[in-house]
Formats: structure tokens, C-alpha cells, sequence
């Protein structure tokens, strides 16, 4: 009987090691290809630290309730006469402060990580820095991305170039239903909605190529609608712009009331001008208010007020 | 003529689209074979379908909810199977098919399968728990169950005739506005919550009015059972909530029909204002769904421990406590929006309140089970599971009450494994558990055990795997209700996930073969006793089933376990001194007639039949007007005819002992 228990025991031990292996290098992988876990950039990697902290703190409420559980199912069933049963023990009030202090502690002590960090990580609130940020200015379409570059006079579709170590400054409207910007490594997400602009900071540590989408459902084209993001160093910044600026599209008015049009898997293109005030036409059109005048489409309204 | 409706709308565009209408056709063929074979449509129509009586109308809350799960579940697989196939290809679903499938899902699963399930639970397990012989609205009682039916029938018939909603189970616009969405999906949505919204509003009316009002003798607020007092609150919760989204589908309803503007940016409309209204009634909808369960789990781990519950009253307090709460916490499902610091911050702290009251909920179960003598009935192993997998959902929760942290994974997988994390164990499970639990009080046999816990260990297990990898997925940066994808390291994780989907079939195929078998073995596990589980509290005093008054004389409560009191004191089960005569409502047509004109003015709106809906409307106002002027909605059950059936109950009892 001992033997086969320990040929069991060893099988087990094998096959356990073996699973362990597999599922730790599953895990290894997931983790190096999670983007959110590899954050590269401030604003992403922040946001991360919360969730990690908050993770922590909460597990000296989460382990032990499992553990409990587990445990006390396993020594209170029926057929085990050795435990102590008191069918009537049904109240004690120090436990009772326990299990409402414990968790209550715990709450104040994430509800302060909470506020401070809403208010750190408020995508509104440009990041500190010695360099001025980059402004661009996005616009959400069925179903592709747009980014205007208001200083550089260029837009390109389903491309957005960045200099690294540089904050940018984002202005975020649609053209179409709701959509969210979302670029992972860099930072969470923001709604993009008609008549509205809202807003997004993030900044890339170092160059390098990630990839953007729409979260929220926008119809047919939906799965499709993602877009590179290209961090570069300041110089090839730069020189990218200086390719756009020799690109021979212009986006003008008819110009972009063609590419707003439904169309999916646009691939990159670049407009060497832009129409002036374009974004803020692009909300104006969804605002019929009494401000609005030919030639002077209203100040972006925010979704903030 | 016929509006909007033209031969176009059967889905013969598509094999799959086509093969799920003829399923659904033929399924309801089947069933009409079935009862007309077995001659049973005269004994359907007057014992069930014109029924006033709460435990019938528990039962049959409780078959729609069964079958939608089923249909729901077909829609998660489907979704699931696409996912797994669809890397840089668009797998077997094109967008605008997988897009109706999780919309259907989703309204599927929270408002004709989560919604009647517990309000089957509340009809069975309330009356009888407070001691009293029915609803205090018996009639609104069947009208609401026909009008939730109304609502399950417009989303079935969506599948036959027409196209269901691709805009999700929120229906945000401007996407759900006829602008984007000129089709009849969005109205199916809309006029399929609308009816079984006001079903729902009527059903919290009721139980808020029967537990306050109905009582038995002696039983203060203070004596309730943990179930009852689940089932009040969530029926304040149901009062007070659905209002807000029949306002919301009401509102866009007039958008989309007259060319109103409450969502769009014309004329000075704000989309954004439909997000608000629709979570002030979304958040407390998630503790309309999970307080009950909550209540289920409170009796079984009390009587499968064989003890009290730990901390009655601190329980109670949790409870309303989460209740009120939860109508302050709306705005965690958009702080995406652009929200000032100031707001998101107040509603991320005010999220993690709630996990206070939560908390103290989960040790006291823990608490119940320390010191008792535990025995797996499958309900207690739903229970166990819950606890286990919950408080995992209610950590995944509390990260996204966090804004900064909701932004990285808010409208990703993360998110869909976290609310399946809380609704699955929370809520299915506790469902699940309340269901193996009275049956036999329902039905006067118990369910087959060793199928029940087969049930439950696939759906456990299934229940990881298929969402375990979501979480992974959210942290990879992978969206919800994609279609299809061109990272090929997700593929892994939704293989896995599928596998998971199908470990939940074999539960579901588990639950379907327990019903079967408990069926064909009724005999043998007959219980003439009422009380299977020595119970504690009033539903195990009376016969199972009970008799149609469920108390020949109305019970005096003199303690929280009113049950384990009377059985201390010797008086469990004895027979009164003498009978007296019950007055009973009759059963009405009114409920199940005013429940298909519903239906019907429902399918007109969405196909622009207006001369149909005239019709109906005045149809359904008639037949009100006929019900309100009909004085004599009730009838006598004269003493003898109770004596007659307690005599019974009481020699089998004997016979036995």
C-alpha cells in the first residue's frame, strides 16, 4: 500500500512539476506580451503601480477569506466527529468589529490612494516638463483614427508619430457614434464623442512602435479600427514630419468629408496641409447652438464643463 | 398594411441566422406537439397559465428563465467558437451577425434569464418564509410575469422575424439612434425592456407591499429571514430603479420614432445623459440581481451547517446598507467619459464602500460554516464555490472603482471577466443553490444530488477557464466584442476560454439531466414530510407542495428560526384545533391575455404597424377596464375542504413517523 502511495506521490510530484513548468512559462509569456503589465511610459506605468498596489493590499482580505472557506468546509463536514460543532454560537462582538473594521481600514487606506491618484492622473492635467508639450489633435471616424498636427500643419490616418520623451497633449473628438482611445502602453483610455473633446496626456520613455484601437463598439467595422503608434527620437520626429509636409494630399474640406465617409483597414496616409480650425468645425457641426456663425465655429465644447 | 414588414425580414440570408430561426420555430412547434398529444392544453390554461398563485408563478418565472439560459448560452458559445477561429480571418461570423449575438447575450442573460429567476425564487421561497397564503397583488403578480414574458417572446421572435440589436446590451448612443441604426433592432431591444421593465417595477411594488404588509403573527422586521430581507430590499431596489431605464428606453424610443433629440446633439441633447440615466438604473440592477442569491446563500449555509447564521444582524445591516449604496456608485461604468478629477474620484470611493458591507457578508457565511456539521447538498457547494470565486470578482471590482486603473482595462476582457466573475457565482450560482434548495418544497420531491454536484463541479471548473484567460486577455490590451483580431497572442487564451464554454455545456447538460432523472425518480424520492433538510425556517412547516393557502391556519413567530423554535417547543406539525374558511383569489385570464396584447403592440411599434397598436392599446385598456369593474375576483375554500386536505397531510405525516 506504502509503495503505491509513493508511486503515486511521485507521479503526482512529476506531472505537478511538469504543470508547474508549463504554466509558469504560460504565465512568463503572458506577462512580457501584457501590455499593460510592460507599461513605456509614465502616465501607462502609474496607472499600472495602482493596480498593483491596490492588488496587494487587498489580498490580506482575499487570501484568507479562500483559505477559510477551503478550510472550513474541509474540517466542519458532517462525517468529521472530531471537530467541535456549536450549533448555536451566532454572535460575537469582537469578531464582528473585525469583519467590518479589517475591511473598512482597508478602504480608507485605497480610498486615499484613490483620490490622490484621480487627481495625479487626471487625463486633463498636462505632465510637468521642461520640454512644451506636442499638441495633436484626434478625431474618431468609421473606421479609422485621424491625428491633426495643428503646429505642423499635417495630419496622417491610423498613424500617430511622437517624439519620445516628449509629453503630448492630446484633443480627442468623433466624427461618428462614441468611440475610446486607447493606447495601452502609454496610457488608459479616453471616450471620443461627437460635439465634445476630450482629453489625454501621455508621454513614450524611448522610440518604439505600439499599437492603438477603439474599445468601444462602433458597428461593422469595429475589429479593424486600430493604428500604429510610432515613438521616435526629437530628430526622426522630425524628419517624419518633413515626409508628411511632401506628401501631396491636402485635407480640405472635401478632402475630408471623403475619408470621413464608412471605410475599413484604411492604410496610412499622410496630408501635407490642413484646413484651417478643421477640428474644431469637425465639433462644431454636432453643436447647432445659437454661437454658431459661418466662418467661426464655436470653442470645442468640453465634456467637462 | 404591415409597416415596416416585408418578406425581407426572414433571415434567409444567412445559413446560421436561418438555422437559429428554424430551431427556435421548431422548438416552439415541439412543445405545442407535446401538450396537444398529451391533451394537456385545458389543465395548462387553468392551473398554469391563468394561475394567481405565487408558487406556480415561481414555477413558471422559473422555466423562462431556464430556457433563456439555454438561449443565452447558445449566444455565448457562438461567441466564443468565433473568437477562437477568427485570427486574421473573419472566422464563421460576419460583424454584423457576432454583433447581434452579444448584444442578445447580454439582454438575454440580465433581463429574461438573471430577472426571472429570482423573481421565481422571491414567489416560491417569500410567502411562504413570512407566513403568509399569498402575494399581497396576486393578479399584478401573473400580470408581471406575462409581461416579462412578453419581453423574452419580442427577443425570441427577433431571431424569426427581422434583426436583433447590435449595439450592445446598454444600447448607447448616438450608435443605438436611428441616424446609425436605421433598422428594427434597436426597437426589439427597446420595446422588449420597455414591457418587461414595467414587469419587473410592478413585481417590486408587490413584494416590497407583501413583506411589509403580510407578515404572520410575531414575525417583526427583525425575524426575517436573511432571504426575506434580500427580497425586500432588491424590491425597493426594483421600485425604485427600473423607473429610470424605462425612462431612458422610453426617451430614446421617442428619438428614434419621432425624430426627437434627448441623445443626440441636436437641438441641444447630450448623448451623454443616456450613460447617466441608464446606470442609475444599471448599478442597483447588479444588487437587485445579487442580494437575493445573496439571501439564498444565508439559508443554505445555515441549514446545510446545521446552526445559525452568524451575526444575523450585522447581515441585515450589510444588506441595506449595499442597497442604499448602490444608488451612488453609478458613474464607475463611464469614468472614461472626461469626468473632472473631483467626480471620478467621489464615485471610485464611494464603489469601494460597498465592498465594506460585501465583506462583512462573505466572513459571516464563513463564520456560519466555522463550528458546524457541513453537508454537501449541491446548494452548499454552490455556496462554497461562491465564496471561493467571488471575492476574486469583488477584488478584480475594486481595482476597476479605481479611475486611473479603470482607464488601462475599462471596454477590454478584464472587464467581461469581472462582471462574469460577479454574476456567475454571485448571481447564477446563488440562483442555482435556491433552485436545488426548494425544490423539493415546489414540487414535493427532492433533485437527484449526484448529478446536481456533476452540475456543479463542470460549472465551476468551466467557469475558470473560460474566464481566467479574459483577465490575461485585458492586461494584453484586448477589446471586448471583437469580431475578429490580428494579434495572434491572444489565440491561446481564447482557446482556452472556449474550452472553459464548453466544460459550462456539460454543466448545463448536467443540470438538464437532473431534471430528467429527479423527474422519473420522483417516487422514490418523494418527501411527505415538507421539511427535507430539517429546515429552519417557515417553508419547511408546511406541505410540499404546499396547499394552495400554503398555511391552513397563519403561523405565530416567536423566534428568527421560528421553525427550529417550534420544533424545540413541540408544536411543529401538530394539527390545529379547528379550521376556518379562506378566502382565495380566483384565477384570471386577465394577467396572461393583457401579457400577449403586450407582445403584440410590441412587435407593431417595431415594424410601424400603427393601426396594430391602436388596437392593442385599446384592447389591453378594455380589458383592464373589464378586470377593475370585476367585483368578485376572489372565492371561499370553506373549512371543511381545508380539513379535508390537512387531514391528509396530516396521516401521511403519521404514516410516516
Amino acid at each position: 500500500m506504502k509503495g503505491t502511495g509513493g508511486g503515486v506521490k511521485q507521479a503526482f510530484t512529476k506531472s505537478h512539476r511538469w504543470a508547474m513548468a508549463v504554466g509558469a512559462s504560460l504565465l512568463a509569456g503572458a506577462c512580457d506580451r501584457a501590455v499593460i503589465l510592460n507599461p513605456k511610459g509614465p502616465i501607462a506605468d502609474a496607472e499600472r503601480g495602482l493596480l498593483i498596489d491596490a492588488f496587494s493590499v487587498m489580498l490580506i482580505v482575499v487570501v484568507p477569506v479562500i483559505v477559510m472557506a477551503l478550510l472550513f468546509a474541509w474540517r466542519y463536514r458532517a462525517s468529521n466527529r472530531t471537530a467541535r460543532y456549536a450549533p448555536t454560537w451566532a454572535y460575537s462582538a469582537r469578531i464582528d468589529a473585525v469583519v467590518w473594521l479589517v475591511p473598512a481600514l482597508i478602504v480608507i487606506a485605497v480610498g486615499v490612494l484613490v483620490w490622490r491618484s484621480t487627481h495625479k492622473l487626471d487625463p486633463y492635467r498636462e505632465i510637468a516638463s521642461d520640454v512644451p508639450p506636442l499638441d495633436i489633435q484626434v478625431v474618431a471616424q468609421d473606421w479609422k483614427w485621424l491625428f491633426i498636427y495643428p503646429e505642423q500643419g499635417i495630419a496622417v490616418v491610423n498613424q500617430m508619430a511622437i517624439p519620445s520623451g516628449r509629453p503630448i497633449s492630446l484633443r480627442i473628438t468623433s466624427d461618428t457614434v462614441m468611440n475610446s482611445f486607447y493606447v495601452p502602453a502609454l496610457a488608459g483610455q479616453i471616450y471620443a464623442m461627437a460635439g465634445m473633446q476630450t482629453r489625454l496626456q501621455m508621454l513614450a520613455n524611448a522610440p518604439g512602435k505600439f499599437v492603438g484601437r477603439n474599445t468601444q463598439y462602433s458597428g461593422g467595422g469595429f475589429s479593424d479600427q486600430f493604428f500604429e503608434v510610432l515613438a521616435t527620437s526629437p530628430a526622426d520626429f522630425d524628419a517624419w514630419v518633413a515626409k508628411a509636409k511632401q506628401a501631396p494630399g491636402k485635407l480640405d474640406a472635401a478632402a475630408y468629408a471623403k475619408l470621413a465617409e464608412k471605410s475599413r483597414l484604411v492604410p496610412i496616409a499622410y496630408y501635407s496641409a490642413v484646413e484651417p480650425r478643421l477640428f474644431d468645425s469637425i465639433i462644431g457641426k454636432y453643436t447647432h447652438g445659437p454661437h454658431v456663425q459661418a466662418g467661426s465655429p464655436p470653442p470645442a465644447a468640453p465634456a467637462r464643463r | 398594411m404591415f409597416g415596416k414588414l416585408t418578406i425581407e425580414a426572414l433571415p434567409l440570408y444567412s445559413a446560421i441566422a436561418a438555422t437559429g430561426a428554424l430551431v427556435t420555430v421548431g422548438g416552439g412547434f415541439v412543445v405545442f406537439v407535446v401538450v396537444t398529444w398529451l391533451k394537456a392544453w385545458k389543465y395548462l390554461w387553468t392551473e398554469w397559465l391563468t394561475s394567481v398563485d405565487h408558487k406556480r408563478i415561481g414555477v413558471m418565472y422559473i422555466v423562462v428563465a431556464l430556457i433563456m439560459l439555454m438561449r443565452g448560452f447558445v449566444d455565448a458559445i457562438m461567441m466564443r467558437a468565433q473568437q477562437a477561429m477568427a485570427l486574421d480571418n473573419g472566422g464563421y461570423l460576419p460583424p454584423e451577425h457576432f454583433d447581434q449575438i452579444f448584444s442578445s447575450h447580454g439582454t438575454i442573460m440580465i433581463f429574461f434569464m438573471a430577472m426571472p429567476f429570482m423573481t421565481g425564487l422571491m414567489n416560491i421561497a417569500v410567502p411562504l418564509q413570512i407566513g403568509t397564503r399569498d402575494v399581497a397583488f396576486p393578479f399584478l403578480n401573473s400580470l408581471s410575469l406575462w409581461l416579462t414574458s412578453a419581453g423574452a417572446a419580442l427577443v425570441m421572435v427577433s431571431l424569426v422575424i427581422g434583426k436583433f440589436s447590435t449595439a450592445g446590451w446598454t444600447g448607447y448612443p448616438p450608435y443605438s439612434g436611428i441616424e446609425y441604426n436605421p433598422g428594427v433592432g434597436v426597437d426589439y431591444w427597446i420595446w422588449a425592456l420597455l414591457i418587461s421593465g414595467i414587469g419587473s417595477t410592478l413585481t417590486g411594488i408587490n413584494f416590497l407591499v407583501t413583506i411589509l404588509k403580510r407578515r404572520a403573527p410575531g414575525m417583526g422586521l427583525m425575524r426575517m429571514t436573511p432571504f426575506t430581507w434580500t427580497a425586500l430590499c432588491s424590491s425597493v431596489l426594483m421600485a425604485f430603479a427600473f423607473p429610470a431605464l424605462t425612462v431612458a428606453c422610453g426617451l430614446l424610443a421617442l428619438d428614434r420614432l419621432l425624430g426627437m433629440h434627448f441623445f443626440t446633439n441636436e437641438l441641444g441633447g447630450n448623448m451623454m445623459n443616456y450613460p447617466n440615466l441608464f446606470w442609475i438604473w444599471g448599478h442597483p440592477e447588479v444588487y437587485i440581481l445579487i442580494l437575493p442569491a445573496f439571501g439564498v446563500f444565508s439559508e443554505v449555509v445555515a441549514t446545510f451547517s446545521k446552526k445559525r447564521l452568524f451575526g444575523y444582524e450585522s447581515l441585515v445591516y450589510a444588506t441595506a446598507a449595499i442597497a442604499i449604496l448602490s444608488f451612488t456608485v453609478w458613474l464607475h461604468h463611464f469614468f472614461t467619459m472626461g469626468s473632472s478629477a473631483n467626480v471620478n474620484a467621489f464615485f471610485g470611493v464611494t464603489t469601494m464602500i460597498i465592498a465594506v458591507p460585501t465583506g462583512v457578508k462573505v466572513f459571516n457565511w464563513l463564520l456560519t460554516m466555522y463550528r458546524g456539521r457541513i453537508t454537501f447538498h449541491p446548494s452548499m457547494l454552490w455556496t462554497v464555490g461562491f465564496i471561493v470565486t467571488f471575492v476574486i470578482g469583488g477584488m478584480t471590482g475594486v481595482l476597476l472603482a479605481m479611475p486611473p486603473a479603470d482607464f488601462l482595462v475599462h471596454n477590454t476582457t478584464f472587464l467581461v471577466a469581472h462582471f462574469h466573475n460577479m454574476l456567475i457565482p454571485g448571481v447564477l450560482f446563488g440562483y442555482f443553490a435556491g433552485y436545488m434548495y426548494w425544490f423539493p418544497k415546489a414540487f414535493g420531491f427532492k433533485m437527484n444530488e449526484p448529478w446536481g454536484t456533476a452540475a456543479f463541479w463542470f460549472w465551476i471548473t468551466g467557469f475558470y477557464l473560460a474566464f481566467m484567460p479574459l483577465y490575461v486577455l485585458g492586461f494584453m490590451g484586448m477589446p471586448r466584442r471583437m469580431e475578429q483580431y490580428n494579434d495572434p497572442t491572444w489565440q491561446p487564451w481564447l482557446l482556452a476560454a472556449t474550452a472553459g464554454a464548453v466544460l459550462i455545456l456539460i454543466g448545463i447538460a448536467c443540470l438538464v439531466v437532473q431534471l430528467a432523472v429527479s423527474i422519473r425518480d420522483r417516487r422514490k424520492a418523494a418527501d411527505v414530510t415538507g421539511d427535507p433538510y430539517d429546515g429552519r425556517t417557515l417553508e419547511w412547516a408546511t406541505s410540499s407542495p404546499p396547499p394552495p393557502y400554503n398555511f391552513a391556519v397563519l403561523p405565530e413567530v416567536r423566534d428568527r428560526e421560528p421553525l427550529v423554535d417550534m420544533k424545540e417547543r413541540g408544536v411543529a406539525y401538530q394539527p390545529p384545533r379547528a379550521y376556518e374558511d379562506i378566502e382565495m383569489p380566483k384565477n384570471s385570464a386577465v394577467g396572461v391575455v393583457l401579457g400577449g396584447l403586450a407582445f403584440v403592440l410590441g412587435f407593431g411599434v417595431v415594424w410601424q404597424i400603427w393601426w396594430l397598436v391602436i388596437a392593442c392599446g385599446l384592447a389591453m385598456w378594455v380589458t383592464l377596464a373589464l378586470r377593475a369593474s370585476d367585483d368578485e375576483s376572489e372565492f371561499v375554500l370553506s373549512a371543511a375542504e381545508v380539513e379535508r386536505i390537512e387531514t391528509a397531510r396530516y396521516r401521511a405525516l403519521g404514516s410516516r413517523r
